[in-house]
């Protein structure tokens, strides 16, 4: 079986995957690292977005070796020192931009790389942008507004760093 | 209002772990030894099972056992509610075995499972598994599946596909309604199937330990103590001391993870034959031929009416499908939790349904979000919009006239429920301000100037929650009470833990309920913990779904928490060397009336459990209290949709462009989450009216099977949404509440269907099926203008 490296979350990590195995597996079995959630069999869902040498990627659509010496980061690595919050969670809780949380970790990984092209959204191209992430509880509302919060306080963050 | 207590929309509590990865969902527990199990199941709707030949399967890599029909004989997956034909005798039930017995009945339906060492060794194997199968034909639809001839789906255990046919209402005095009437309004409507897809797919791990010979399942579910009753008593017969059932974090439910489904009991049985744990996890496209579907109902229905427009009888027929078996609580959604609803938030006198309920090589049908209610009140609201562009009368005035007026609670329907508290005017009003109902006018012709149709659509409704009296359910065939339960531990040092019987899986219990103690006890909500899920834990619990958590499960916890209060204020009374009764309990504080003595909440829950100076010649040490609740009626939410929509002539495009919702859901506990709650039901509601259906082609293969091919809601589908409350308070629970987990799916589908058709009324068309797609719009509009080329 192949064996793949990478850094995921910081970190490095490597194991033996068939050669089938999918990202978004190698980083819920081999890694145990269970954020990243697999809600669909096509690619379409969105539940397992994660960052891939810093965009967004749907990690049930690339192959665990095609992420070979890849920088990962997963909804896990968003808090590093596991208290503070990344601005967009901090706004997904303050706008209660979740429910059931299982479309959550995708929903977050993907909208931080939206704001990252896009650091002023509209709301209207937040929900163009959510195209491929699906939520069954929330019905978007609280989504979009959690991002436009999000976007405003990373945007606060990056003003005051500068 | 404090700032953690009824009223407050407090952040919720259980969303850091949600929002950093640490959520606990079914397939991301492991256990040691794990093994995995793939179910085969039927690619074909309706066939004899001839052989199944497992040999050369079993001999593949990591494969430790492969089980079929004849390998798993064990009981039937059971049914909670008997529905008796209109004649008194009993539905016809057939069994439904977990693994099929000599034929399949559906395209999805289980085969055989293949246990393995790894997922993939288990797939693998499965495709070398050789099936001789002879195909039968197929029925999908309800009036394919009555017709004379048909195929039957259970031969002879259920003629003519049929599992009940019953009614409701007085037939003959309703007839008699409609011979006095100025004007009779018809329509024919079909509740389109829609599959729930809850984002996280089914999943179970079966668990077995020989040391101690109990069994541990860990299931997505919204009521592990029901799966125990359900899996232990009627499927494996497995006693409830010797069963564990463990519901962790679920992704989502809408109704679909009620049941107890085929794979628990098949990894659970497993478990005990190959002595490892085995975790099922169900792929998308295999959630869409193994999760109970939703509604799939024909319905014919007349309006009487006098000359003035106020209703006279509504005479109901309904053709429900039920799919290939009886899911659990499959049989009760199209009559009790329909026919009753059909009175609506009108005085209509007389009002019969009858409601036939059939047997298709379907996916087996039950509740989803509002269950029988969204098929009610979609019928209604059509009818009444119908009605008034059939008498010339205005929308709101036609629903006006008809209303059940605010003064008239306790309102006795003609179907059975007697309403407690409502307000339909109120909601109305307040809807068709925040709508700006009267500035219509502008709006459609500022539209039109765009080339754009725009309509405006409205629904008046309310819905039957809080479920239910069992007393009440029991008389009309619930195989269950319907009851829940609360235990409050407060620990010495005044932190409480509450175990509830509800199960939380989106709507926030582990913060709603916090506040109700917060509020109670005067305690900060940080030394509350809500515990729910699991039955070696919790008590007992009838779990969550029909808006019950907080009516019932809410109310559960409330008379737990009294009993704690009364006998903290007796430990308080020995402490401050007073009697009882001048005992008052405040902010968390016991203080004796006329006096400064103060104790707080934290010393008699420290004197609880260090009982130096403590009256044990009536007390016993400790402060922890269980409690039942079972509620008098159910609760009665309503309100007012209204929908705006544009649609684009050339191509059909539908925009819902505002949607507002006033609801009457009680009292309140915490705003945000109620309004969180409300927009969920909109979005399905929408989705069920404008985009989702479950097709099936006529052989009974699913053509709708995969998110490539049923229509998910997406956020660019929605405009923002206007949701708020208008609440009369439930007159027969402590805190006054209704529920709000499904009026945003209830009241919303006929709201844009009105929408729809009213933008599309210049254009000549009177009717429109859900979902009102693209195409569709655009197909009504060409019909509609060059009515030859249609036919």
């Amino acid at each position: 079986m192949p064996t793949v490296s990478m850094t995921v979350n910081g970190k490095q990590v490597s194991g033996e995957v068939e050669a089938r195995t999918l990202l978004a597996q190698f980083i819920r079995e081999n890694l145990e690292l269970t954020g990243t959630h697999i809600g669909c069999d096509t690619s379409q869902c969105g539940a397992c977005v994660v960052h891939v040498n810093g965009s967004s990627v749907k990690s049930c659509t690339m192959l665990a070796v095609e992420a070979d010496g890849a920088d990962v980061t997963t909804i896990e690595g968003l808090a590093m020192d596991g208290d503070t919050l990344h601005p967009m969670q901090e706004a997904f809780r303050d706008n209660h931009g979740l429910q059931c949380g299982f479309c959550t970790p995708g929903m977050v990984m993907s909208a931080i790389d939206l704001v990252d092209r896009n650091p002023n959204p509209t709301d209207s191209e937040i929900r163009d942008w959510l195209e491929g992430n699906i939520c069954r509880c929330t019905g978007y509302h609280n989504i979009v507004k959690s991002i436009a919060a999000g976007a405003a306080a990373m945007r606060g963050q990056k003003a005051a760093a500068e | 209002m404090s700032a953690t207590g009824i009223g407050a929309s407090v952040k919720r509590k259980e969303d850091f772990r949600f929002l950093t990865g640490r959520g606990n969902y079914t397939d991301d527990i492991n256990q040691p030894g794990q093994t995995y199990a793939y179910i085969l199941r039927s690619s074909h709707a309706h066939a004899k099972i001839k052989k199944i030949d497992t040999a050369d399967a079993k001999s593949a890599p990591g494969v430790l056992a492969i089980f079929t029909g004849e390998d798993m004989q064990v009981g039937s997956l059971p049914c909670g509610w008997a529905v008796n034909n209109k004649d008194g005798s009993p539905m016809n039930e057939p069994p439904h075995p977990p693994l099929a017995q000599g034929k399949v009945r559906y395209v999805g339906d289980q085969i055989a499972v293949v246990i393995a060492e790894t997922y993939a060794q288990a797939k693998d194997a499965a495709e070398r598994i050789v099936l001789d199968l002879e195909e039968l034909p197929a029925v999908t639809t309800v009036d394919a599946a009555i017709a004379p001839g048909a195929p039957l789906v259970h031969d002879d255990l259920a003629p003519g596909n049929m599992c009940y046919d019953w009614e409701i209402g007085d037939e003959a005095e309703t007839d008699a309604a409609f011979k006095g009437a100025a004007h009779v309004v018809s329509i024919d409507v079909t509740n389109n199937r829609l599959v729930p897809n809850a984002m996280e797919p089914r999943a179970a791990i079966g668990d077995y330990n020989k040391g101690t010979g109990e069994y541990t399942l860990y299931t997505t579910s919204q009521n592990p103590h029901v799966i125990r009753l359900l899996m232990g008593a009627f499927v494996l017969q497995l006693p409830e001391h010797k069963l564990r059932v463990v519901a962790p974090d679920v992704g989502g439910g809408f109704g679909s993870k009620i049941y107890h489904y085929a794979e628990e009991a098949i990894v659970t049985w497993a478990s005990e034959k190959v002595r490892r744990p085995i975790k099922w996890t169900a792929e998308r496209s295999e959630s869409f031929v193994s999760d109970a579907h939703g509604r799939d109902h024909v319905t014919h229905a007349d309006l009487a009416l006098d000359a003035s427009g106020k209703f006279l009888g509504l005479k109901v027929y309904t053709k429900a499908n039920l799919g290939a078996y009886l899911s659990t609580f499959s049989t009760c959604v199209p009559t009790y939790l329909y026919a009753t609803l059909l009175a609506g938030v009108y005085t209509t006198p007389k009002v019969y349904a009858n409601v036939k309920s059939i047997f298709t090589n379907t996916v087996p049908v039950d509740a989803y979000r509002g269950a029988g209610r969204p098929e009610a009140t979609y019928l209604l609201e059509r009818l009444v919009s119908k009605a008034a562009r059939e008498l010339g009368m205005d929308q709101v005035e036609i629903r006006r006239k008809n209303f059940i007026p605010a003064d008239a609670f306790p309102y006795q329907t003609p179907v059975a429920l007697q309403y407690d508290s409502g307000d339909y005017e109120a909601t109305l009003k307040k809807a068709m301000e925040l709508a700006d109902w009267n500035g219509f006018a502008a709006r459609k012709a500022e539209a039109a100037g765009r080339g754009k149709l725009r309509g405006i659509g409205i629904s008046t409704y309310l819905e039957a929650c809080g479920i239910a009296p069992s007393a009440v359910v029991g008389s009309l065939g619930a195989r269950a009470g319907l009851f829940e339960s609360a235990n409050v531990r407060v620990h010495p040092t005044g932190s409480v833990s509450i175990y509830t019987g509800s199960h939380s899986h989106g709507q926030g219990h582990e913060t709603t309920f916090a506040q109700l103690v917060s509020e109670t006890l005067g305690i900060p909500i940080e030394n509350v913990n809500i515990d729910h899920g699991d039955t070696n834990r919790i008590a007992f619990g009838m779990g969550t779904y029909g808006s019950r958590s907080l009516a019932v499960g809410g109310e559960a916890i409330m008379k737990a928490l009294g009993k704690v209060v009364d006998k903290a204020s007796k430990i308080a009374a020995h402490l401050m060397e007073a009697s009882a009764e001048d005992v008052e309990f405040k902010d968390g504080k016991f203080t004796v009336a006329g006096t400064d003595k103060e104790v707080d909440f934290g010393t008699v829950a420290l004197t609880a459990y260090v009982p130096h100076n403590y009256p044990h010649e009536t007390l016993e040490p400790g402060l922890e209290e269980n409690a039942f609740y079972d509620p008098m009626n159910f609760t009665y939410p309503g309100g007012c949709h209204i929908c705006e929509v544009e649609i684009d002539p050339d191509t059909g495009v539908t925009k819902v462009v505002n949607m507002t919702a006033v609801d009457d859901v009680g009292r309140v506990i915490n705003p945000m989450i109620v309004e969180g709650q409300i927009h969920g039901g909109l979005a399905q509601g929408i989705g069920q009216a404008l985009l989702e259906n479950c097709e099936y082609d006529e052989n009974g293969q699913l053509l709708s099977g995969s998110f490539m091919d049923y229509c998910m809601p997406r956020a660019d589908n929605f405009p923002g949404f206007q949701a708020t409350t208008e609440s009369t308070l439930c007159a027969h629970n402590s805190l006054g509440v209704k529920g709000c987990g499904e009026v945003g799916a209830i009241g919303s589908p006929p709201a844009v269907i009105n929408a729809v058709l009213d933008a599309l009324a210049d254009k000549g068309v009177t009717d429109i099926s859900m979902p009102a797609t693209s195409h569709k719009v655009w197909q009504a509009i060409q019909n509609a203008q060059m009515p030859a080329a249609a036919e």
